[in-house]
């Protein structure tokens, strides 16, 4: 494969689950109609919803899922000494995700009412970055296909890829969208960063913050904004801490 | 100017015959606000009857069909040799119905940058020279504050301009192309009934404008006050979502990215609208940001639209629709934030 004259390399890659639904590989794999393209970009080295081939020497992994385990830890920990790039790949990866809610509760009183006193492996909720440094993260519940195939374009040609930095509302008034916000529904838009093209609003239904905060989010503003319009405090911090993207914000509510 | 009338009727029949051949906009509600008032917008009609001439306001500017908020300026095709460049200027013809006055007249301050400048922008030229504009009078909403911009009544950059006098549209023609149009639809002569009839509407749509802004002296209080603390007051409330920017009829500033397809065979050159509210706008290469407070960026929003465009254009860049006061969740609009730099002046005094 050649770009502008030069050879590109063919990176080889290896994609790996976590705790999680798997929705992000899932999203991935069944984009069909430029599978044969990607694929022709970087070898699949190891990724058990495609293929069968279960090898180590990849250079990028993908990493999907939050870390609760500890052998995911140790699992972790050995991809991380292999890959030369590792991508934190989604909302679970990335912030601990949908899974953190179970934070809010003590762990065995969990067990308990999920397993029924059924001994199981696990412990806290955890994004990859607490475990092992993480090169890039690509956000998202799930993660955008032309996202990340974006994301693997600029993986092959060496380029640092600039996510957006400002939130969602770019987006949302690009699609010439109603505010949902105007319409009487709670929205995270203003703080959440965009990049989704506004997928949510654009269906009438509020952000939920899966990408994370937008950088310098005004959080204290959208508060006002949110309390002004009659939402109560219990209902924002319920919202916020979804996707555990605003952690830390809030904890006084928890 | 030459002035015609068209009955409802005919007009009808006129917008029906444009549908056979043209993509046509017009104002379309979708959705309703919390107090239960519907939400217009700028969208392709399929049909007479989805255009709602009774519109309000329009949450976001027809902008975006001159101005897209992404459009492609070039592709590259790539072959052993190098490479190709594909550069399309062709639009499809167009109609826009019920642009208010305060739209195009912000389309003549965009036509000065786009149009007049040194390096004219092609994309910007074929879309405009594509696109029959039909504009639309409307009583004054309670936040338009149009008229102290000078940009409630305008006299060309459209092609027909509509007032509702009843069961007719009283017209004034500006173009060639919509004289043969209308004349096809038995456009009428102007009576001296439709003459009284339009002057009454006219002095009804004067006597309800509400807001005023206060502007004569801006461009200097602006260099005065250029300190302010009614920047950090705003700027703190500053989401710095770009909101602003995206609904307004005259914000043209944007960004150039350039991407490949996935098996690197093509190129393309991509030109994004953004936002100077937007955290990275002033961010350069090595990471430098030169505006990253909120209230800085929102100042230089202000600062293009009232005081840098008149030193280039002796003319503002706002045409005072208050969209972005609408579409603004913290409640920043130009009236608030203009009247308290008055205020903090004349306490100075």
């Amino acid at each position: 494969m050649k770009y502008l004259g030069i050879t590109l390399k063919r990176p080889k890659v290896g994609f790996f689950d976590f705790t999680g639904c798997e929705g992000c590989q899932l999203q991935i794999a069944n984009k069909e109609e430029n599978l044969k393209d990607l694929f022709g970009l970087v070898e699949v080295v190891n990724f058990r919803e495609i293929s069968s081939e279960r090898r180590d020497d990849y250079e990028i992994a993908f990493i999907d899922g939050c870390i609760t385990t500890d052998s995911e830890v140790a699992r972790l920990k050995k991809i991380r000494e292999q890959a030369r790039i590792l991508v934190a790949m989604g909302a679970c990866a990335c912030l601990g995700g949908v899974n953190n809610l179970r934070s809010r509760f003590h762990l065995p009183d969990v067990v308990k009412e999920v397993y029924d006193g059924h001994p199981i492996d696990t412990g806290p909720v955890r994004k990859v970055a607490e475990i092992v440094p993480v090169d890039i993260e690509l956000p998202g519940c799930p993660i955008s296909k032309p996202e990340f195939e974006w994301l693997v374009r600029h993986l092959i040609l060496g380029i640092k890829p600039q996510f957006p930095r400002y939130p969602v509302c770019v987006e949302c008034k690009q699609q010439l969208n109603s505010c949902v916000l105007d319409m009487g529904m709670m929205c995270l838009g203003p703080v959440t960063r965009a990049g989704c093209n506004a997928v949510c609003p654009r269906n009438r239904l509020g952000c939920w913050g899966c990408r994370g905060p937008s950088e310098e989010a005004n959080l204290e503003s959208l508060m006002e904004i949110l309390k002004e319009k009659g939402f109560t405090e219990a209902h924002i911090a319920e919202r916020m801490n979804f996707f555990n993207a605003f952690s830390g914000i809030l904890d006084n509510d928890r | 100017m030459l002035f015609k009338t068209i009955t409802k009727e005919n007009f009808k029949k006129m917008v029906e015959a444009l549908l056979e051949e043209n993509e046509v906009i017009g104002p379309k509600s979708r959705d309703r606000d919390t107090e239960g008032n519907k939400i217009y917008r700028f969208l392709k009609i399929n049909s007479f009857e989805e255009l709602e001439m009774d519109y309000t306001r329009s949450y976001s500017s027809p902008k975006n069909y001159f101005l897209p908020f992404k459009e492609d300026l070039a592709t590259y095709h790539f072959n052993d040799k190098g490479w190709e460049q594909e550069i399309q200027y062709t639009t499809h013809p167009r109609v826009i119905i019920g642009m208010r006055a305060c739209d195009i007249n912000a389309l003549l301050k965009l036509d000065q940058v786009m149009l007049k400048s040194v390096y004219p922008n092609p994309h910007y030229f074929a879309r405009r020279r594509n696109t029959l504009i039909i504009g639309l009078d409307h009583e004054p909403l309670e936040d338009c504050f149009c008229r102290s911009m000078n940009t409630d009544t305008v006299f060309h950059g459209f092609d027909l301009f509509l007032t509702d006098i009843g069961d007719r549209y009283f017209v004034a023609i500006n173009s060639d192309t919509a004289y043969i149009i209308l004349n096809k639809f038995d456009a009428g002569e102007v009576t001296e009934e439709d003459r009284e009839r339009f002057k009454t509407v006219k002095k009804q749509i004067e006597s309800k404008f509400k807001t005023q802004v206060d502007i004569t002296i801006l461009p200097e209080l602006m260099d005065l006050e250029f300190e302010s603390e009614v920047w950090k007051k705003w700027g703190d409330k500053c989401l710095s979502c770009g909101s602003c920017a995206m609904v307004c009829p005259t914000c043209y500033c944007y960004g150039i990215e350039e991407d490949t397809d996935l098996s690197f065979s093509k190129a393309t050159k991509r030109k994004f609208l953004y936002s100077c509210n937007l955290l990275d706008f002033a961010a350069v290469a090595g990471g430098h940001n030169f505006r990253p407070d909120a209230h800085i960026r929102l100042k230089y929003r202000y600062y293009h639209q009232f005081r840098g465009f008149v030193e280039a254009f002796n003319q503002s860049l706002c045409v005072g629709c208050n969209r972005c006061g609408k579409a603004c969740l913290a409640g920043i609009s130009p009236k608030a934030v203009i009247d308290d730099l008055i205020r903090t002046e004349k306490l100075q005094k």
